[in-house]
């Protein structure tokens, strides 16, 4: 498989809703192809994360469409399809990691299981090698496979994203999306996952669509950026270019806002 | 005359910093340059003047204020840079245009070996056979820039400022591009590091390159240029 | 209510019992109107196999968790010729059964049985009888949790979608835990089905001994869950497939030994402690079954030392 896919995999255009007079979303339009990792920022109430729901299919907007080319090429509306078709595609070529990790596993089920679910819902029945297949994906996220059977309860934050990770990764899913990955978690753990997610989407040719107000996680993550400010997405570009050259002054605000230690 | 690899036409760079009451920094002016394959241009002119502006301006990393840049792509298509699109733009720097900043942006966690390496294969899956052959080639390299083996498992994180540029410089050379702009590449190196990237420059000059550098050390720059620019010609209205 | 009281249409069949239908009940207890809801419900049930059928479950002359769901159906489709067989644990004895069985003669009349190649209905709970049952005949199921994900999926918004979707990933999760904590799986009763292929259903809490016996039945089959106001149904000759793993598949329980008191090796076997020092016996959990193996074998001359 080239880099130079021939058509994009996500085609976002016109996205809008609103809660009332409330504009969460207005008029949101971008590509994205395989392979890119695009960071959207911006702060609280900026509309990040209802982009995020609307383009996932967990939300419907007022406006616009969001398309998604299938494994066999075709292009679908995503809003179009039937709710079986969705969780189906939820399930199988995407992935949606939840920025409190609690809401996106099993708590109270055994991390080996959180891990094969996805594949015993595609009817996989082999006791064995769904353990395997478990196993092998802990150590990828770098989860001591020998947890297999510990339950998340008792993990710590950041094996639980990271089982998250894995448990969403074990379909190959070509688009994941990510809502704030790295939030609540300490600094060192920040850093550890960050760097896995680094090179899972880069084996894995993974399209990712990363929610985050740390532009130091877009930086390290992501190829393209995306800057939203009260529903708008106000600039766009590359990564490095959005982040060293800011061109509206929401972004050059965000960017010189940022800390350095 | 074989088509530039670099042109830019009445490019021109002024940023507007909103939250300094809009007060505007004009940089660079009507700029019109062209590089052709085989040339090594150094851009001359003290510093703050814009020399690394017109750098990060053909690297697509500042966006013009007006005027065109084109980059030769391998397939001899055109990229006009300030139309391109994101993937276009990722696509040229993957494959046409080269950059070795005076920083190294660290990636916490990967070894100083699979740095180089992964400039080799980036962007494509790779069998193991071509991830071990990137890293023989990577080792090459650092041979050559004098970093110790016992490094090349570490992170560069904990290497000196000198040991990060040249793993800069190694990640940068390593895949040959048609375009590579170098802004300070020899800035932290003693002598013989110096030499070794100069050696590595002419070679690639040699192999068809075009170059665009800035050196603070002058001997470097008349070791490698074919040409050198003033860059005060690019601000003349300013 | 002006609908005639079937009541004077009741034969005494068994003359030696002495019917007392309390004059202002209707046949069966229900009101007509109420059975005909529950017989619409039911041909639903039959008509999509596995399908939880919401019902309105009235209130019953017992509390929930006794029975009041299967009651309700038995209710609904007796008619005065049936002959009805009610049983608890196997046993036609304990106090589940006998009142049962003897609600339905106070409010209907009709003939009652112990032997289950006789009944035309069978009431049950927690058992299937080990006679094979005949085309013609009906089981209705008493059910505690119709929702066999429920403790997994607590959220019944969910677990309708997961039904209608046919997302049944969960169930198998189930299973792994079980076979990563316990080494095998651990469900021994109320062990889930497929049924027809489709639907995942709840069988009642028989044991999984029994989940073979569902599969391609003559009989029809009716699941009543009162308090949780649902009706399922297995129709004639449907397929029902007890889940499993390729390298860890549905196994029924076995035992080292045969009934005490008929030597039936193929039967569920009860362990019955028999005094206080601890002595104890397997003996078949289906007594009539048992009983008329212990006939046959009496009739045959055939003498068997208890174990």
């Amino acid at each position: 498989m080239t880099h130079f896919e021939a058509s994009p995999l996500l085609c976002v255009q016109g996205l809008s809703k609103r809660y009332g007079s409330f504009t969460a979303l207005h008029e949101a339009a971008f590509d994205l192809w395989p392979g890119e990792v695009m960071a959207v920022v911006g702060e609280s109430g900026s509309g990040k994360t209802t982009l995020l729901n609307v383009i996932a299919a967990r939300m419907q907007p007022d406006h616009g469409s969001v398309h998604y080319r299938m494994r066999d090429g075709a292009l679908k509306d995503v809003h179009a399809m039937t709710q079986a078709e969705q969780r189906l595609l939820a399930r199988t070529d995407w992935g949606f990691v939840h920025q409190h990790s609690a809401e996106g596993l099993r708590m109270d089920v055994s991390a080996g299981a959180n891990v094969g679910e996805r594949l015993m819902g595609l009817g996989h029945r082999n006791y064995g090698q769904l353990r395997a297949t478990a196993q092998e994906w802990l150590q990828r996220v770098e989860i001591d496979p020998l947890r297999i059977d510990d339950t998340p309860r008792i993990f710590s934050g950041g094996m639980r994203q990271r089982l998250q990770i894995a448990r969403n990764l074990v379909t190959s899913p070509r688009l994941i999306f990510m809502d704030e990955p790295t939030s609540g978690l300490d600094v060192s753990v920040q850093a550890r996952l960050l760097d896995l997610l680094r090179q899972l989407t880069q084996e894995l040719r993974l399209a990712m669509v990363i929610v985050t107000h740390d532009l130091a996680v877009a930086r390290l993550l992501a190829h393209r950026m995306v800057v939203m400010q009260r529903g708008r997405i106000v600039e766009m570009g590359l990564t490095d270019q959005v982040l060293d050259d800011p061109q509206h002054s929401y972004t050059q605000l965000l960017v010189s806002s940022v800390l350095q230690p | 005359m074989t088509a530039p690899v670099l042109s830019m036409q009445g490019v021109s760079k002024r940023f507007t910093l909103h939250h300094q009451n809009g007060v505007e920094l004009p940089v660079l002016d009507n700029v019109d340059l062209q590089v052709h394959p085989g040339e090594c241009v150094v851009l001359d002119g003290s510093s703050g003047m814009g020399k690394s502006t017109l750098l990060k301006l053909a690297y697509a990393n500042y966006r013009t204020t007006s005027g065109r840049i084109q980059v030769l792509g391998n397939s001899g298509t055109l990229l006009e840079v300030t139309q391109a699109s994101a993937r276009e733009l990722l696509q040229m720097r993957r494959e046409t245009v080269g950059y070795v900043s005076q920083f190294l942006r660290v990636i916490p966690r990967v070894a100083a070996l699979d740095v180089v390496a992964a400039a080799l294969t980036d962007g494509e899956i790779s069998s193991p056979a071509v991830v071990a052959d990137a890293r023989a080639q990577a080792a090459e390299l650092l041979v050559r820039l004098r970093i110790p083996e016992r490094l090349w498992t570490l992170p560069p994180a904990t290497f000196s400022g000198g040991e990060q540029q040249r793993i800069n410089i190694a990640r940068s050379l390593i895949k040959p591009r048609a375009l590579l702009l170098m802004d300070e590449p020899t800035a932290s190196l003693d002598v013989a590091n110096t030499r070794t990237v100069v050696q590595l420059i002419r070679e690639a000059v040699a192999r068809g390159s075009a170059v665009v550098g800035i050196f603070h050390d002058p001997d470097v720059g008349s070791d490698v240029a074919t040409r050198r620019i003033d860059i005060s010609c690019f601000r003349s209205n300013l | 209510m002006s609908s005639a009281s079937p009541i004077n249409v009741i034969k005494a069949s068994q003359p030696e019992v002495q019917v007392q239908t309390a004059p202002d009940v209707n046949f069966a207890y229900l009101d007509e109107r109420t059975k005909r809801m529950i017989r619409r419900a039911i041909l639903k049930a039959v008509a999509i196999p596995g399908y939880q059928v919401p019902f309105g479950s009235r209130e019953m002359p017992l509390p929930y968790g006794w029975g009041t769901g299967g009651i309700q159906v038995t209710a609904s489709v007796i008619g005065p010729e049936d002959k009805l067989k009610v049983i608890d644990q196997g046993s036609d004895d304990t106090v589940n059964a006998v009142n049962i069985r003897r609600f339905f003669q106070r409010t209907t009349g009709v003939q009652v049985t112990t032997l289950t190649r006789e009944a035309s209905i069978i009431q049950t709970r927690h058992r299937i009888p080990e006679t094979p049952l005949q085309e013609g005949q009906m089981i209705v199921y008493q059910v505690p949790v119709p929702e066999p994900m429920q403790r997994l999926e607590p959220r019944e918004t969910e677990t309708r979608t997961l039904h209608a979707l046919a997302e049944y990933g969960l169930m198998h999760v189930k299973l792994y835990e079980d076979i990563a904590r316990c080494g095998h799986i651990a469900t021994t009763y109320d062990y889930p089905v497929m049924v027809n292929g489709r639907y995942l259903m709840a069988p009642s809490p028989i044991p999984k001994f029994d989940n073979p016996k569902m599969h391609m039945s003559p009989a029809l089959q009716i699941f009543g869950a009162g308090r949780e106001k649902r009706i399922y149904a297995v129709p004639p000759f449907t397929s029902v497939e007890s889940l499993g793993f390729d390298d860890h598949p549905f196994e029924v329980q076995k035992w080292n030994t045969v009934c005490a008191l008929c030597g039936s090796a193929s039967s569920f076997l009860d362990e019955i402690i028999t005094d206080d020092q601890g002595s104890r016996m397997h003996v078949c959990s289906d007594s009539d079954f048992c009983q008329e193996r212990q006939a046959d074998q009496t009739s045959a001359g055939v003498k068997h030392d208890a174990l």
